[in-house]
């Protein structure tokens, strides 16, 4: 050993007892560095897959001397190809977090009253499942609703269709992507997706609209837009807020919230008018184009300047510059699009603009994901409920692809079509991610059994009747990811370290419960690796080989028209449908139209709302580490209206809107990033449970402030974009 | 000798912290305190504006005070890429490197010594490169021997026009941000 | 101005550096104190004064013992890790000028310990036989005295300047990239020492010439204040960002109240009038020098930590 290194030696091992005593924080919380001279002491590597959200990358943990130490993307992983983004590099910290729940609890007093008893697993699944009985025999099975979101609840929704209940939804549609999805199949026949089918890493031309990659960060658009900017595609922005994205903006348009329908009119309108769109693909795809180009002939850039506030030149401009890098144009469908209540009709002009592009199909476009072929496990089949879903009575949402959240809340308020008498969560937080906290609030007053399932005590929790603490995802087997994308793989999750208290796995309550509720035939299997293996064995795999290497990859297969995907358009007309007869048949526009929005009231501004790149909606802000990185939100105020105002940088303020509802305190942020009509907020933060110790207080909650919202006729999202504030100064 | 620096692309850039979090979790860097961190800077009036993201940490000087102010030898250049290193047991925690470093790159550790950015030292020595530069999401990092003219990071500085921070205040920092 | 928002909150150094609090201006001050008397002792010894009876020889290497032993506490208070401060002594780093100082401390301790020797006070002579043989021995040599007298005045000035030297040789905070800082802590200490020396004295012709002293050297001070701000002014952006924090700027009134008018002119002006015996000499005069002296070293170091090398005000932001 030369002597440098061993003088490195030395000051290593120096560090090391530093970092053993260091005074809290993670350090203390992560465990110590072992003797980094060499590294490979005491380390232990466990690949598994991230669920700080739920684009599910596939990574890698390190175990040193038995402490979770940190976590790496796997470099396998088509998603996350070896990167996480910083949220899921932080997920060590959810292992970590001091405010988790560490055991079952049980209601003591009224709901919402901060008072319970700790129970044992067995007396709280008991209780559960006896109050499910007693709804059973009163109600029916489909009076009791599941809201699960994501990969997670696979088998709690597998014991509650074997229950009886229809009625299993998430935010994640109408709250979230579900207009997409409608627009997009009312146009191609199909939806978009999740993980997005977006062929951003090819493409030349890439429009945002409102999605803000870069604080949005979905790790394999994140590093696709990154890809995109590297080769030099030329990038247009579409934000009332000039977010990270616009900071990469050849076009940045400084839009009026809730016109994008009339920008995109004028840009088809312009596209149209200078015949710049793929003729040749639009001619052997496209149906009902003349229809629709009459439609849109009235609304030229002139039209929709007073509207957008968007400079005619600038719209032609952008509109050229997109028509230019066809088809590797990729006008992207966004995500969470419940803006305005017309979302899926916005939804729809980005698709037909994508369609002008020719870009459906095509490379830089919109690719053909493919996906693996893993049986799923042979189960009893599921009891027919003869009532049907209660979220959209009468079919009064035609195009509500998935259960619509909202729905059920209404139901369980106005026991329309039917009483709906027991809810349970799972992963969900619906204080937070349903508009109009008071509505759920008063619809979970209506309920007979209210059970959480959750990792940590937040809003949701507090309403509960029984609490069900779960395992993180780092200690824990969950279901297999057969991950529909532009490269087919399964991925496993599979514990790294242990659980710290009485926490157990979503797998293992469910079974428990569905025991208890007698419906133990809907489990053969009895032990989680049984029925994994079991899956995979049918793929031709095994659970002994997922283990070691976390991910197994398919065949790459065609995914673009070009190397031999089929040319297939499963709408109505099996084509393109430039102009909907079937939207015009159920009396909605055949063609979207625009209609304005409503102006802020004097002295009010527009509430937007949107994503800091650390933080998952409300879940991660007990997480030690990123709390670290960002511990509160701020309000985003104009540096001219903050003039006015009189309002500094770090001020606290409190927003009123337009119902009275006043926030938490919140620091003001002045800046030149945003238009002084409008106000912004990242949404998570302001958590009311106070046994978010770590949380609780801290910054304001877009959502105690989105009192109103716009129902999408189509398919019942709920707009949430439509609220006003007031900034009262703290005194 | 190899002379370690660091190109970093403020076009891909965003700003989203990965850098912070991975060196927080590799290096066990104790509460309250960072090696590295985001500067975004906003220049002109909404809606014309020009932001630049950079992610910072200490500059690996070719001219370093905090090593030239040490009393102790303790912040010291170590062969390994000239990299500006601290050895814990031999720092008084007199603060003269933190007030000599234009950057504000080091701080006190809770132990009582002057801590920072050590490009990953542990890491480089077994071929990895830092922790901030392999998790980077949009590959914003290109990390190596500056004084390699065949290394990425010297092309990439010969390709493409880059600034580093504080020129004026004469350290000669080795950290550049592509325009 | 641009909107910078900054991530990094870390102690001591965000929103702007203060590393440093009371314990390294006392340490500067108490250090150019000592220097000071060093050089008024090495003046008598080389004037012959030892000769004669001189309270001042008596008691300056005394007091300066223990001021340098106070001041090198208040050092050592400011370490955050001390249990290795005898890193300071297991090296020398020729470029740090804190390692210079921390030898040239060493080399102090002697110095004031022999020059004590040559006149020590009475009582000390008393208590032991060997040191008034020394004493008495080193009296008889006038060489060796002279001797003593130039090392306690070259260490002195080193001293002196070294305290200036310290903060000037981290260019990293423009306020104190200035040659002129080692000369204006050493007049300040000099002054100092001779405001404390007329203050104590009860030697009449000691006084006198004390306050003679003390008057040039505080109007050689200003001279010296007004070089240091134009020099800053007539330096790049962030100098000038820097001279404006007496300028204007946050530092502006404890500069030109504390050290300016309270420390230096109302003082020299006090002396003037009480050296041409127009008023009494009064005690208030050489204490405002002293806590003069105090207060520069105390502005001089927290304006240094304010001022930065990025220019124009900062909107740091942490989220
Ligand atoms: N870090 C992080 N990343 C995430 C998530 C997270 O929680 N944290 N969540 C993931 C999930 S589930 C989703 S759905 C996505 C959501 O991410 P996105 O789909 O990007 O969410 P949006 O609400 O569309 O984007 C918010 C942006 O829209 C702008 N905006 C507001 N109103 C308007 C308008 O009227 N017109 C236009 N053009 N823009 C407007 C806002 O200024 C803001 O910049 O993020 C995903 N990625
Ligand atoms: N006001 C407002 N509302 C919104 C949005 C918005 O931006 N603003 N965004 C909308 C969008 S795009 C979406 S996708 C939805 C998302 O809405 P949700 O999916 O409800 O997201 P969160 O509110 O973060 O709630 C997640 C809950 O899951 C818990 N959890 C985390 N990990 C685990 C685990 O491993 N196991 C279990 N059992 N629980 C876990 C968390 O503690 C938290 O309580 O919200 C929608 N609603
Ligand atoms: S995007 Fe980030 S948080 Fe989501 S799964 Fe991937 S790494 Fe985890
Ligand atoms: S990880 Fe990369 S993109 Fe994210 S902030 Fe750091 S440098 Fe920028
Ligand atoms: S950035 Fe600061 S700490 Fe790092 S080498 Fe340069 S001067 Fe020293
Ligand atoms: S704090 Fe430590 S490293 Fe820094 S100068 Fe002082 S002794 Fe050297
Ligand atoms: S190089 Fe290593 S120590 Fe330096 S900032 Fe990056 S991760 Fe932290
Ligand atoms: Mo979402």
């Amino acid at each position: 050993m030369d002597p440098l290194s061993r003088r490195r030696f030395l000051q290593i091992s120096a560090a090391t007892v530093g970092a053993s005593a260091a005074a809290g924080g993670v350090a203390q919380l992560v465990g110590q560095i072992a003797g980094e001279a060499s590294p490979a002491t005491g380390v232990r590597t466990v690949p598994t897959f991230c669920d700080i959200c739920f684009w599910k990358c596939s990574a890698i943990a390190y175990v040193r001397d038995g402490k979770l130490w940190k976590i790496e993307g796997n470099p396998e992983d088509p998603l996350s190809r070896g990167r996480l983004c910083p949220r899921g590099t932080g997920g060590v910290g959810a292992h970590y977090d001091t405010d988790r729940l560490k055991a079952p609890l049980l209601r003591t007093k009224s709901r919402g009253e901060d008072a319970w008893a700790q129970v044992t697993w067995d007396e709280a699944l008991s209780y559960v499942a006896d109050r499910m009985q007693r709804i059973k025999q009163q109600y029916g099975p489909e009076a009791v609703a599941l809201f699960s979101h994501g990969l997670g609840g696979n088998f709690l929704k597998h014991t509650l269709k074997a229950y009886g209940s229809p009625n299993i939804a998430a935010p994640s549609f109408a709250q979230c992507r579900g207009p997409r999805e409608v627009g997009f199949s009312l146009t191609f026949g199909e939806e978009v997706g999740s993980p997005e089918r977006t062929d951003i890493r090819h493409s030349q031309c890439l429009v945002l609209i409102g999605s803000h990659l870069g604080e949005n960060m979905h790790n394999t658009q994140v590093q696709e837009f990154g890809e995109a900017i590297a080769n030099g595609a030329s990038i247009i922005v579409v934000d009332p807020r000039f977010s990270v994205a616009a900071g990469k903006a050849k076009y940045y348009l400084p839009i009026r919230p809730g016109t994008d329908i009339a920008l995109l009119l004028a840009w088809m309108n312009v596209i149209v008018s200078e015949g710049l769109y793929d003729k040749e693909y639009v001619a052997q795809y496209g149906f009902g184009f003349e229809a629709f180009a009459a439609e849109i002939s009235p609304f030229t850039p002139e039209w929709a300047f007073p509207e957008t506030g968007l400079e005619p030149a600038l719209i032609r401009d952008s509109a050229r510059e997109m028509a230019k890098h066809k088809p590797a144009t990729l006008v992207h469908p966004g995500r969470h699009v419940t803006w305005y209540g017309d979302d899926s009709q916005r939804s729809r002009a980005i698709a037909l603009l994508n369609a002008l592009m020719g870009s459906w199909g095509r490379k830089g476009g919109f690719y053909t994901p493919a996906s693996m072929d893993v049986p799923a496990y042979p189960y009893p089949p599921y009891p027919k409920s003869e009532k049907g879903k209660v979220d959209n009575p009468g079919g009064k949402y035609p195009y509500a692809l998935e259960t619509v959240a909202t729905g059920i809340r209404e139901a369980t308020l106005t026991g329309q079509p039917y009483p709906i008498k027991g809810w349970m969560t799972y992963a969900t937080n619906l204080m937070m991610a349903l508009p109009n906290e008071a509505e759920t609030i008063k619809a979970v007053q209506q309920l007979d059994l209210m059970v959480v399932v959750d990792v940590i005590p937040g809003e949701m929790a507090g309403w509960a009747d029984v609490v069900l603490p779960e395992s993180v995802y780092l200690e824990r087997y969950d279901d297999l990811n057969v991950e529909v994308f532009r490269e087919p793989f399964v991925a496993l999750r599979q514990p790294v370290v242990p659980s710290p208290h009485d926490q157990k796995a979503n797998w293992w309550i469910a079974r428990e419960l569905a025991t208890k509720l007698g419906l133990e035939s809907f489990y053969p299997w009895k032990t989680i690796e049984e029925y994994l293996d079991y899956r995979l064995s049918a793929a031709g795999l095994s659970l002994a080989q997922l283990k070691q290497t976390g991910i197994v990859k398919g065949a790459p297969q065609p995914i673009y028209f070009a190397d031999g995907v089929p040319a297939e358009f499963p709408t109505a007309s099996g084509k393109i449908e430039f102009y909907s007869t079937e939207l015009r048949d159920k009396g909605f526009d055949p063609v979207p139209k625009y209609r304005k929005p409503a102006d802020p009231p004097p002295g009010y501004f527009r509430l937007l709302f949107g994503r800091a790149p650390v933080h998952s909606f409300g879940r991660t802000q007990t997480n030690p580490i990123l709390h670290e990185m960002m511990s509160e939100n701020e309000v985003w105020v104009n540096a001219d209206i903050a003039a006015r105002l009189g309002l500094a940088d770090d001020v606290r303020v409190r927003l009123r809107n337009q119902d009275g509802a006043v926030s938490g305190r919140v620091k003001v942020k002045v800046t030149e990033r945003i238009r002084p009509d409008s106000v912004y907020m990242v949404h998570g933060f302001g958590h009311s449970a106070v046994r978010l110790k770590r949380a609780f207080g801290k910054g304001a909650s877009d959502s105690q402030l989105i009192t109103r919202y716009e129902t999408d006729p189509l398919m019942g999202g709920t707009g949430m974009n439509v609220n006003f504030v007031t900034i009262e100064a703290e005194v | 000798m190899a002379r370690f620096g660091m190109a970093i692309d403020t076009r891909t850039c965003v700003g989203c912290m990965d850098c912070v979090v991975a060196c927080k979790t590799e290096n066990q860097v104790p509460e309250g305190f960072n090696r590295d961190w985001i500067a975004y800077e906003a220049v002109g009036k909404f809606p014309t504006i020009h932001m630049e993201i950079r992610s910072e940490r200490c500059n690996h000087c070719d001219n370093p005070p905090c090593v030239t102010c040490c009393p102790t030898g303790a912040s010291h250049v170590e062969e390994l890429g000239q990299i500006v290193l601290v050895t814990p047991n031999a720092c008084i925690g007199c603060k003269a490197c933190l007030a000599s470093c234009p950057y504000d790159a080091r701080f006190v550790h809770p132990d009582g010594y002057a801590d920072k950015c050590t490009f990953c030292d542990h890491r480089v020595r077994e071929g990895k490169d830092p922790a901030c530069v392999s998790v980077c999401p949009t590959h914003c990092f290109t990390f190596g021997d500056l004084d390699d003219p065949n290394s990425e990071i010297s092309r990439t500085l010969v390709s493409r026009s880059a600034h580093p921070l504080l020129a004026a205040a004469g350290t000669k920092p080795r950290i550049f941000y592509l325009d | 101005m641009p909107e910078l928002d900054m991530t990094r909150a870390n102690e001591m150094v965000d929103p702007y550096l203060h590393v440093w609090g009371w314990e390294i201006p006392v340490y500067l001050f108490l250090g150019g104190w000592v220097a000071g008397m060093m050089i008024i002792t090495g003046y008598f010894l080389l004037g012959g004064r030892h000769t004669r009876r001189s309270p001042l020889l008596s008691a300056l290497p005394g007091v300066g013992l223990v001021l340098l032993s106070l001041g090198m506490l208040a050092l050592f208070l400011d370490l955050e890790h001390k249990r290795y401060v005898w890193r300071l002594y297991t090296t020398f780093e020729w470029t740090s000028p804190m390692s210079w100082g921390s030898w040239i401390l060493l080399i102090v301790y002697p110095v004031l310990i022999l020059t004590w020797l040559v006149r020590p006070p009475v009582l000390l002579e008393d208590l032991s036989q060997t040191v008034e043989r020394l004493s008495l021995a080193l009296q008889a040599r006038r060489p060796v005295a002279r001797a003593l007298g130039i090392t306690s005045m070259v260490v002195g000035i080193a001293l002196g300047i070294y305290t200036g030297v310290l903060l000037s040789s981290l260019g990293a905070r423009p306020l104190w990239n200035s040659g002129a800082l080692g000369v204006l802590f050493l007049a300040s200490g000099m002054s100092a020492a001779a405001a404390f020396a007329h203050l104590v004295t009860p030697a009449l012709d000691e006084r006198a010439l004390m306050v003679r002293i003390d008057n040039v050297v505080l109007a050689a001070e200003l001279g010296i204040l007004a070089l240091f701000l134009m020099g800053l002014l007539a330096g790049s952006a962030p100098h000038i960002d820097a001279a404006t924090l007496f300028l204007g700027g946050p530092y502006t009134a404890p500069f030109w109240v504390l050290v300016v008018g309270l420390g230096i002119v109302t003082p020299l002006v006090i002396q003037i009038l009480a050296a041409r015996h127009v008023i009494q000499h009064t005690p208030i005069a050489p204490i405002m020098v002293m806590a003069g002296g105090l207060a520069l070293r105390w502005v001089i170091v927290s304006a240094g930590q304010f001022s930065h090398w990025a220019h124009g005000a900062l909107r740091i932001h942490q989220p």
